[in-house]
């Protein structure tokens, strides 16, 4: 009996071992437990003043919505959003990450942080973990440079382009963009067109839903417009409202306030070195 | 029989463990006694040859289970036709501009020629992710050898920081290369550097999906000694023939030259390009009728 067995190489970086041990499962036919996904449409597109970000609210967890009204525009910086589509988890967790290290970073630098900055960093994790982390982003921001819209796919590759579109719906939005899309829209118009690319994922893709959420970001600030449209109402509603009855007796209310141990003084001496 | 059963399936287990490629590849396993048909698909799986490009890519893929994600969570692919031809006095680089998820156009306008340094540029093909990751690495790698250097970085240390990266992670990677630039020494230079990692000076170089259709040409078409005006004409007459009959390139041609004077960029748009065997004038298109006149785009 030979010794040599199959040793994994003594060097750092992400081991993808459980990975290819998921494919050979899957193969077998046990599947991992479904996750949370965004199926999704994401849309943005640059216009005159700055850049238009576009989403609908739609999670999905295999065939169920288990989130009719999610947010899908996440916070990068002051001045640069990020739209995200694929495994909510994995959206969510890169954006946050990114979010603090651009933080980080405008402490160090002092200034306003550049979209290609969280361009690199999200490009540089996503390539990292070769396409494992599956989050599919539509970054956009306007800096001193200018006004910028990137995509980024999970396997860590980047596009720049003037209107992008990502996620299940991505098709029927990108027809709507590709007819309708000029340069120099008016804010109005272009805030027109996003909710338009957004409603056709909406009507068409069964992985997008619910409502339409805008942010516009322009060299002054920005603007999160949260449910801008909700082509969705709920068809049935009970006008008496919801009353749940009380099942738990109160016997008795006490308050006592917390000693204070220590005395706060206001404005005191600074620290001595 | 049973024993075998186990050990087989041991086997099938182990050949999914470990990290790179070439231990499998190599077979290193406990058992050595495989079935016919096992050893067949090993051979394929080494080789690669059987399977043919896509179905390498296929290899890496994680295949999902929803037919209407599959194709856009395929990775970024480059399926592509790119050009370095050189001339006397410089080189011309040229690209089509088409980046496919599966059968989607993910960018129909990407610029497959970037730059490494002033006076060097590459065209990338393969695996999107994998070519701009290598090209960053080399130009941070060829900015510090500029700096210490004290002059302008040579084509050839540009082309041999392209090879060392493609050739010791050959494992991983997946991208083609092509490396055209001027310098002072040598001139207008093009290297190609496919996707195993060999380096290979050439006085014109093809890769991608689209040059499939272009070696017959190019053996007829190219000579020694052109002028700056017939080898970009012949780059671009080159990508349009490319584009005709490849599907997985298209879009716009994008060319580079860069001589002694510096580099120029060109853009060809695909209605300006001539018009091939049963291809026909459009009718009724949209590029002319959404043309009409818009305000000019932000400037800060």
């Amino acid at each position: 009996m030979s010794n040599s067995v199959i040793e994994v190489p003594p060097k750092g970086g992400f081991s993808f071992d459980l990975c290819k041990r998921n494919e050979m499962l899957a193969k077998k036919g046990v599947n991992p437990p479904s996750f949370r996904k965004t199926g999704t449409t994401i849309v943005g597109l640059v216009f005159q003043d700055g850049v238009i970000l576009g989403a609908d609210t739609r999670a999905t967890e295999g065939p169920i919505v288990c989130d009719k009204n999610c947010e899908k525009i996440h916070y990068m910086a002051p001045n640069i959003y990020c739209c995200g589509a694929g495994t909510a988890a994995d959206t969510e967790a890169v954006t946050d990450m990114v979010s603090s290290q651009l933080q980080l970073h405008r402490y160090h630098t002092g200034r306003e942080s550049r979209v290609v900055t969280a361009l690199t960093l999200l490009k540089r994790h996503l390539f990292n973990y070769q396409g494992h982390v599956s989050a599919a982003l539509v970054l956009g921001g306007v800096d001193v440079t200018g006004p910028h819209l990137h995509t980024i796919y999970p396997h860590g590759s980047t596009d720049t382009l003037p209107f992008a579109t990502m996620g299940s719906g991505s098709l029927a939005a990108m027809a709507v963009f590709e007819s309708k899309y000029k340069e120099g829209l008016t804010r109005n118009e272009g805030i027109e067109l996003v909710t338009e690319a957004i409603c056709s994922g909406i009507f068409n893709d069964l992985g997008s839903g619910s409502n339409v959420d805008v942010c516009v970001i322009t060299k002054g600030g920005k603007e999160y417009l949260r449910n801008h449209l909700q082509p969705n109402p709920r068809t049935y509603t009970n006008s008496k409202g919801y009353s749940f009855p009380k099942k738990t007796e109160v016997l008795l209310t006490k308050i006592i306030p917390l000693k204070e141990k220590v005395e706060i003084i206001e404005g005191g001496d600074a620290m001595e070195e | 029989m049973h024993v075998r059963k186990i050990i087989r399936e041991i086997r099938k287990v182990g050949r999914y463990l470990g990290n790179y490629g070439k231990f499998y590849r190599e077979g290193k396993t406990p058992i050595v006694l495989l079935t016919k048909e096992e050893n067949l698909r090993n051979k394929s799986v080494r080789s690669g040859k059987d399977l043919g490009f896509w179905g390498r890519q296929e290899q890496r893929q994680i295949r999902t289970k929803m037919d209407l994600n599959m194709d856009l969570n395929a990775p970024h692919s480059m399926g592509t036709t790119i050009i370095g031809v050189t001339y006397n006095g410089g080189v011309v680089l040229g690209a089509d501009s088409r980046t496919s998820t599966g059968m989607y156009v993910a960018n129909r306008a990407s610029d497959k020629i970037t730059q490494l340094t002033d006076n060097v540029y590459v065209c990338r093909s393969g695996s999107a992710a994998d070519s701009q990751l290598v090209s960053d690495y080399v130009r941070y790698f060829l900015h510090q050898h500029t700096i210490q250097l004290g002059q302008p970085a040579t084509v050839k240390v540009a082309a041999n920081l392209i090879r060392l990266i493609s050739y010791n992670n050959k494992n991983m990677l997946e991208t083609g290369l092509i490396v055209g630039g001027w310098d002072k020494y040598e001139g207008g230079k093009i290297y190609g550097i496919p996707l195993g990692g060999t380096l290979i000076e050439q006085p014109f170089a093809i890769g991608g999906s689209g040059s499939s259709y272009l070696y017959g040409f190019f053996d007829q078409a190219w000579k020694e000694g052109m002028t700056k005006d017939e080898a970009e004409q012949l780059v671009v007459k080159a990508v349009s023939l490319a584009i005709a009959r490849d599907g997985a390139s298209g879009g716009v041609v994008r060319t580079v030259v860069i001589n002694s004077e510096g580099v120029t960029r060109n853009f060809y748009p695909g209605d300006t390009l001539q018009l091939w065997h049963e291809e026909l004038e459009p009718q009724n298109s949209l590029l002319d009728i959404l043309n009409s006149p818009s305000p000019e785009p932000m400037n800060i």
